[in-house]
């Protein structure tokens, strides 16, 4: 049953990346997803990114109690988790949710209410124009936001921790600064860039093939849903496995 | 002229259609009607190339529809509006960007262009001011109409209208019904009409293919099918009981 599905998961892909009938309408299209998906989570990401960034840094400054350890370290275990771990995978994970079930509950009630089959009589490649714009969207929206996110987490922990007086600013933007390998950022860009290619094209599955009414629809999403995070975590390891 | 040859479509072990036969002229309204689960809808997911039969053609003025690659076919489909059942308007677009939306993927119009032929289509539906109105806004009927006025903004050679009275009001179908049959006789389409409604069968039906358990049990036209001794037809027809009861008055 799964790789019946793995198997109808790729031929729509490959209908989805057919030519575009007219690009004009697709561009149109994609900056309308670059703005829900981008600008609309940007709040959402920015809040969650700011608060994990200074729960991360008490943390580690509750569990690195030592006179052996300088207090710098929070600082850079702080950045590296974020930049590596935290702001890819907690986005992601939080963009699933926000995302994923928008986009299979669109798509799902255009399916339901004969919105796609609408598309098709018109002789229009339903696939490419609902999912090809929301996939590009995710796969260049994903990285800005973790970008950000990486920012924010960073910046979060900085006020938290010195807002609580957990890490001194010197020691905290000193172990920031200190032995920095810009590898880990391409490695959660290339993490997002898959990420934002799950979280696009897996619900935008879901949706495309529901059958029924409201609650298919709903069930669908809540199974897009959870799909996308196991997917996201699956991906996650392999793509640390590789890249690290 | 659409042609269909004994087509037959299976879902698992429960056969729908049965080898169904039959010839939908230009210019006359056809309908196809039947009791529900008769297989119309189905029928017609056929014909538009959205269920696949696993035996038979359909062709379009000689052009057979069923052995097309999916290239040919998205040809052919330009040609093709369609009313749905439940209007299938693009909620997130207005009535004007709706009935804009096969301009805008298919012609090199200009936007002027375009809102000229929109205004066109929507007068012909006499929705005239109704342009910047979202489908949530629109009664049921209205919405059929931008239905209608979306299926005929290509022009098309073929129109087809799955159950355009449901859920309508009497007077609301009347005008519907009305409406189709005009648009085929000014524009000289082949339309096709699935519906189980009376009304419509006694007042636009030129040519119809009565099915029943998935065959074609009769065909003929409006001033016809009263007086069939099919007893299956029969209890279609006279199943209402104003039907009835006009009957046994005459």
């Amino acid at each position: 049953m799964n790789f019946t599905n793995f198997g109808r998961y790729i031929l729509l892909l490959k209908a989805a990346f057919k030519r575009p009938e007219k690009m004009k309408i697709y561009m149109k299209a994609i900056f309308q997803q670059m703005e829900f998906i981008g600008v609309g989570s940007l709040g959402l990401i920015s809040i969650i990114s700011t608060f994990i960034g200074a729960v991360m840094t008490l943390q580690i400054a509750f569990q690195l109690v030592s006179d052996f350890i300088p207090k710098t370290i929070i600082g850079s275990v702080n950045r590296d988790s974020s930049i590596l771990e935290l702001s890819p995978t907690i986005s992601a994970i939080v963009l699933a949710g926000k995302i994923g079930s928008a986009i299979s509950s669109e798509i799902g009630t255009m399916r339901v209410t004969e919105q796609i089959d609408a598309l098709e009589i018109m002789g229009i490649n339903a696939p490419g124009y609902l999912i090809l714009p929301k996939i590009i969207a995710g796969i260049t929206m994903v990285p800005v936001l973790v970008i950000i996110s990486m920012v924010l987490s960073i910046t979060g922990g900085y006020l938290g921790g010195t807002l609580s007086g957990a890490v001194s600013p010197s020691e905290y933007i000193q172990g920031i600064t200190t032995d920095f390998n810009p590898y880990t950022v391409n490695v959660a860009l290339v993490k997002a860039f898959v990420f934002g290619f799950i979280i696009t094209s897996v619900p935008a599955y879901e949706g495309f093939y529901v059958k029924g009414g409201a609650l298919e629809v709903a069930q669908a999403s809540t199974r897009a849903v959870v799909v996308s995070c196991i997917s996201i975590l699956a991906c996650d390891y392999i793509v640390t496995q590789l890249m690290l | 002229m659409i042609e269909i040859k004994d087509i037959h479509k299976s879902f698992g072990e429960n056969e729908v259609l049965k080898g169904i036969s039959g010839k939908f002229e230009p210019g006359v309204t056809n309908l196809i009607i039947g009791g529900s689960g008769s297989g119309k809808t189905t029928l017609l997911k056929c014909m538009i190339g959205l269920h696949h039969p696993e035996k038979g053609n359909v062709t379009y003025d000689g052009r057979d529809f069923t052995q097309m690659s999916t290239e040919e076919r998205i040809e052919i489909r330009k040609e093709i509006g369609m009313l749905f059942q439940g209007s299938a308007l693009f909620d997130s677009m207005t009535v004007e960007e709706n009935i804009m939306f096969p301009l805008n993927m298919f012609t090199d119009q200009s936007r002027g262009e375009k809102l000229d032929r929109v205004n066109f289509c929507l007068e012909r539906v006499n929705l005239g001011d109704k342009n910047k109105l979202f489908p949530a806004e629109l009664s049921g009927g209205m919405k059929k109409r931008v239905g209608i006025a979306r299926a005929i903004a290509m022009n098309p050679k073929y129109l087809f209208c799955d159950e355009p009275n449901s859920g309508l009001d009497p007077k609301t179908s009347i005008v519907i019904d009305e409406l189709i049959k005009e648009i085929t006789e000014e524009y000289n389409t082949t339309t096709i009409v699935v519906t189980h409604d009376m009304n419509s069968v006694m007042g636009i039906g030129d040519y119809i293919i009565f099915l029943h358990e998935g065959k074609k049990f009769w065909e003929g036209s409006n001033k016809e099918i009263a007086k069939t001794s099919i007893d299956e037809l029969n209890d279609f027809v006279f199943a209402s009981r104003f039907m009835k009861a006009a009957k046994d008055k005459f």
